[in-house]
């Protein structure tokens, strides 16, 4: 039966949103995307291409407020065997409070497609392990961490309906403001990311690590007792008690590699280590290792990554 | 105002993770069991700075077996007023949230905490559930709460920034870091706590939606490549045609 996925899409349709249509249609080829947000109908049509056969779009309801998109959701759900979100921050909100509603099996974090057996595998234990988890209803809700599948263009074409649907809900959420940070790459959907910890010894030292990330085009992360003394924000702290990261690629620079910071990047496709003490732990759960000084070993690669980029 | 904090068990963070009984139960030997860290460092500490600031009662909730009554008096000893167990061994998150809401609806709580996720399971569930079994708005993974008269002013991450809200009340919020600042229980408080009220409860008969059938640990990384620090076009090169991650 027919597969339902939500996105909230703003500008431009992001990677992670091709991998949940790709996802949708490795289950199911009748694919019904439904869309908040602001991005414009000649964007959504290119989901599309990925598998999507129709787009219903409500240009009406705000996604911070995770009742009435919901009460709208549900609604509809009645028509599908699967309904998909990403397990990121809206989907965190929404996903579980669709599961009440319709009484369908939530299996979040999902990082494949479901077994033969119907089983599917998701992140437990902070990363440092997997669970198969079966659904126990006939609906079923999954919510997809992002890079867990390779988007896939099959081409094809889809339909775009605007509806304006709005349920009227019990309490109020209302956005005040939206504060956007300069510049920088959001960490959970980076494909690439370099990361610094105490090796650095002091925050003034950052300018290589972000030059580093400037290069390749990657977003700046830390270990936790950086974020705690406050060379670097909080939001940059990745770990078992910070973000849970899963890039292509984690370089990680003077950090040894404590358990907790390590359950949150176990995720990552590749793992760079530098640093100067050669029986660091890190260097057990990494694909390539450089023993040395950052402060030399960095600026170097920067330099290494800045001459490939010219050849390119 | 009342306030309830939705506490659970999880393995002390430097546990070792593996499995027993051909991979479908966790291996709980030699596994410290703590408060998980989100609904400790983050929920609780708001709530116990919010009773300091304003005023409020403080009561935490727990749906587990007698053995997790160590955990509660933690929770105790750090502030919470009062302590609340569902007695049922969890089968999933709907089991869970559906017990803590018929406990919630019965005392009208302004506001409902829980952390962002547990460390074990990282389902990210039980708030939201929670709030759609109370009809009542929800904000996830929030990094920072006021209270304003009858609402909430909320901050949470978003994809490429923060947002700011507003809520009104009743209302139930999961929590993450910059919330609070965690806080190590004094002897006072572990002394107060031993005799603070801890009430036990018969669990709803409800059937979970979802069950776990095994688990796995993840694949052993090959050795690791050492590159010498003075070859690092070798790495570059390595990253691009080899791991073809550039």
């Amino acid at each position: 039966m027919a597969t339902l996925v939500y996105l909230h899409a703003t500008e431009n349709i992001g990677k992670g949103s091709l991998e949940l249509v790709t996802y949708a249609r490795k289950i199911d080829s009748d694919v019904t995307v439904f869309v908040t947000g602001e991005a414009p109908n000649a964007s959504l049509e290119t989901l599309g291409a990925y598998g999507a056969k129709e787009i219903i779009v409500n240009r009406v309801l705000s996604v911070s407020n995770n009742q009435q998109v919901c009460a709208w959701l549900a609604q509809h759900a009645a028509n599908y065997s699967t309904i998909l979100f990403s397990h990121d921050f809206n989907g965190r909100s929404i996903a579980p409070r669709l599961s009440v509603r319709i009484k369908a099996g939530l299996i979040s974090g999902a990082v494949s497609l479901p077994e033969t057996n119907g089983a599917i595998k998701v992140n437990v234990f902070s990363g440092k392990a997997f669970g198969f988890v079966k659904c126990l209803t006939e609906t079923r809700i999954i919510s997809l961490l992002p890079n867990s599948i390779a988007p896939e263009l099959i081409g094809g074409t889809c339909t775009v309906r605007e509806v304006n649907e709005q349920p009227s809900t019990q309490g109020t959420i209302a956005v005040l403001e939206v504060k956007k940070p300069e510049g920088a790459i959001p960490l959970p959907e980076a494909e690439l990311v370099v990361s610094a910890g105490r090796g650095l010894k002091g925050p003034e030292n950052w300018g290589m690590v972000e030059d580093l990330a400037e290069a390749l085009g990657a977003a700046t992360a830390c270990s936790r007792p950086v974020a705690d003394i406050g060379w670097r924000p909080h939001h940059e702290h990745v770990g078992q008690t910070g973000v849970a990261i899963r890039p292509n690629l984690y370089i990680a620079i003077g950090i040894s590699g404590a358990i907790q910071h390590l359950a949150g990047v176990n995720g990552s496709k590749v793992i760079v280590v530098v640093n100067t003490d050669a029986e660091a732990p890190f260097f057990k759960a990494a694909d390539y290792g450089v023993i040395g000084d950052a402060f030399e070993v960095v600026p170097k690669l920067t330099e290494a990554v800045k001459k490939f980029k010219a050849q390119a | 105002m009342k306030i309830l904090v939705c506490i659970s068990k999880a393995p002390d963070t430097t546990s070792k993770i593996a499995f027993t009984n051909n991979n479908t139960s966790f291996d709980e030997n030699g596994v410290q069991y703590i408060v998980n860290p989100y609904d400790e460092w983050y929920a609780l500490v708001r709530a116990l700075e919010i009773k300091e600031s304003i005023g409020a009662e403080v009561t935490i909730i727990t749906v587990g077996t007698s053995n997790d009554e160590a955990i509660m008096r933690k929770a105790l000893a750090i502030g919470a007023d009062n302590a609340i167990r569902i007695d049922a061994e969890p089968t999933d998150a709907y089991f869970v949230a559906l017990q803590l809401a018929e406990f919630a609806k019965l005392n009208a709580y302004d506001l409902i905490l829980t952390g962002k996720e547990t460390i074990n399971f990282n389902g990210s569930q039980i708030g939201g559930m929670l709030a759609e079994c109370l009809d009542s708005p929800y904000v996830s993974v929030a990094s920072k709460l006021e209270v304003e008269g009858k609402n909430i002013r909320v901050e949470r991450e978003i994809t490429g920034g923060i947002e700011v809200l507003q809520v009104s009340l009743p209302a139930v919020v999961s929590c993450a870091k910059g919330m609070a600042e965690q806080r190590i229980p004094n002897m006072r408080g572990i002394m107060a706590a031993r005799t603070k009220p801890l009430e036990v409860r018969p669990a709803l008969p409800v059937d979970a939606l979802t069950s776990f059938s095994s688990y796995a640990s993840p694949a052993t990384k090959s050795a690791v490549k050492i590159i010498d620090a003075n070859a690092l076009d070798t790495l570059v090169a390595l990253l691009h045609n080899e791991a073809k991650v550039i």
